[in-house]
């Protein structure tokens, strides 16, 4: 399963959608687990007679943990060494995001081989919503 | 955030993963969990976040007994204060969230957490800068590095967080 140093090549990519049409209901279990029960991801009438943004939206959080599904499916379970985003846009509910990940170099380092990657995840109308990197082990 | 103890947990990784919709069947099933290279249940990439979970003085998480900022019979289930002179010279502004929102995070794994594992977290202050907004105002950028060891001591994940808060010019009204 796990990615070969030597089939892989600078420029190839790896994508998926990783959630459709994004449900209030999935940001609450978000909520449930992570323990961040922050109203402006679950409190509709808190967010926007309060905090007066236009709806919920998901924690940055949630969609980093989307886009690392993306991340371990490719390179592997186990197989991350490490792994940032930077937030760029929020997501609300009702967005559908495709995650990316670009192989940017594969070389040696510590004595083991390992992939550097582009992580790119962009909602429905295109907008980046999250853009980082990651690098992993591979055989 | 500082964590004393922070369980490694089978049924808290299938949770999650479900949260983050992951249909990976190395978080359901520890039969099939063990016949991967990873030999068992490990934690998903952005697992450690749910260390909030363990940390008795979290801030968003509604406390037993206390108000919570989030909506009730009201949009807001806190009683308001009488507001002081400050707020009402105008000289002082009341936030309107629960605080800054999430900038960037980063994660380096030494190891990958696996159930069983009792991890530990500390955190420390890292780099402030500022950055002139869009819409005009500062944001002010703070980055925290918690560190995650193991019931041996050893390091497992590092993570660094920034957050960003705007904070308006002092000249403005």
């Amino acid at each position: 399963m796990a990615l070969k140093a030597n089939e892989l090549n600078v420029g190839d990519v790896h994508e998926e959608e990783v959630v459709r049409n994004l449900t209030r209901t999935q940001i609450v279990q978000y909520a449930g687990t992570s323990g961040d029960y922050n109203p402006l991801h679950t409190d509709e009438i808190y967010t926007t007679e309060i905090a007066k943004y236009p709806s919920v939206f998901a924690h940055g959080m949630l969609t980093m943990g989307m886009t690392g599904k993306m991340l371990t499916n490719y390179v592997g379970d186990g197989r991350l060494k490490s792994f940032g985003v930077r937030f760029t846009s929020q997501v609300f509910p009702g967005a559908t995001l495709t995650a990316r990940a670009t192989v940017t170099a594969v070389r040696d380092e510590d004595g083991e081989k390992v992939v550097d990657l582009d992580v790119s995840t962009i909602d429905e109308d295109g907008t980046e919503v999250v853009k980082g990197n990651a690098t992993a082990r591979v055989d | 955030m500082a964590v004393g103890k922070f369980p490694i947990e089978y049924s808290h990784i299938m949770m999650f993963a479900r949260s983050v919709g992951d249909a990976n069947n190395i978080y359901y099933d520890q039969d099939y969990a063990a016949s991967t290279e990873p030999g068992g249940v490990i934690a998903p990439p952005t697992f450690v976040q749910a260390s909030a979970q363990f940390d008795p003085d979290y801030f968003l998480r509604p406390k037993i007994g206390q108000e919570w900022f989030g909506s009730a019979k009201g949009p807001t289930g806190i009683t308001p204060k009488p507001k002081s002179d400050a707020e009402k010279s105008g000289e002082k502004k009341e936030s309107g969230s629960g605080g800054g929102l999430h900038a960037e995070q980063h994660y380096v794994y030494h190891r990958h957490p696996k159930v069983g594992d009792v991890l530990n977290a500390t955190t420390k202050s890292g780099k402030t800068w500022e950055k002139q907004g869009r819409r005009g105002g500062n944001l002010v950028f703070s980055e925290s590095i918690t560190e995650y060891r193991d019931q041996n001591g050893e390091l497992v994940v590092t993570a660094t967080g920034v957050g960003v808060r705007t904070e308006r010019p002092a000249t403005s009204a």
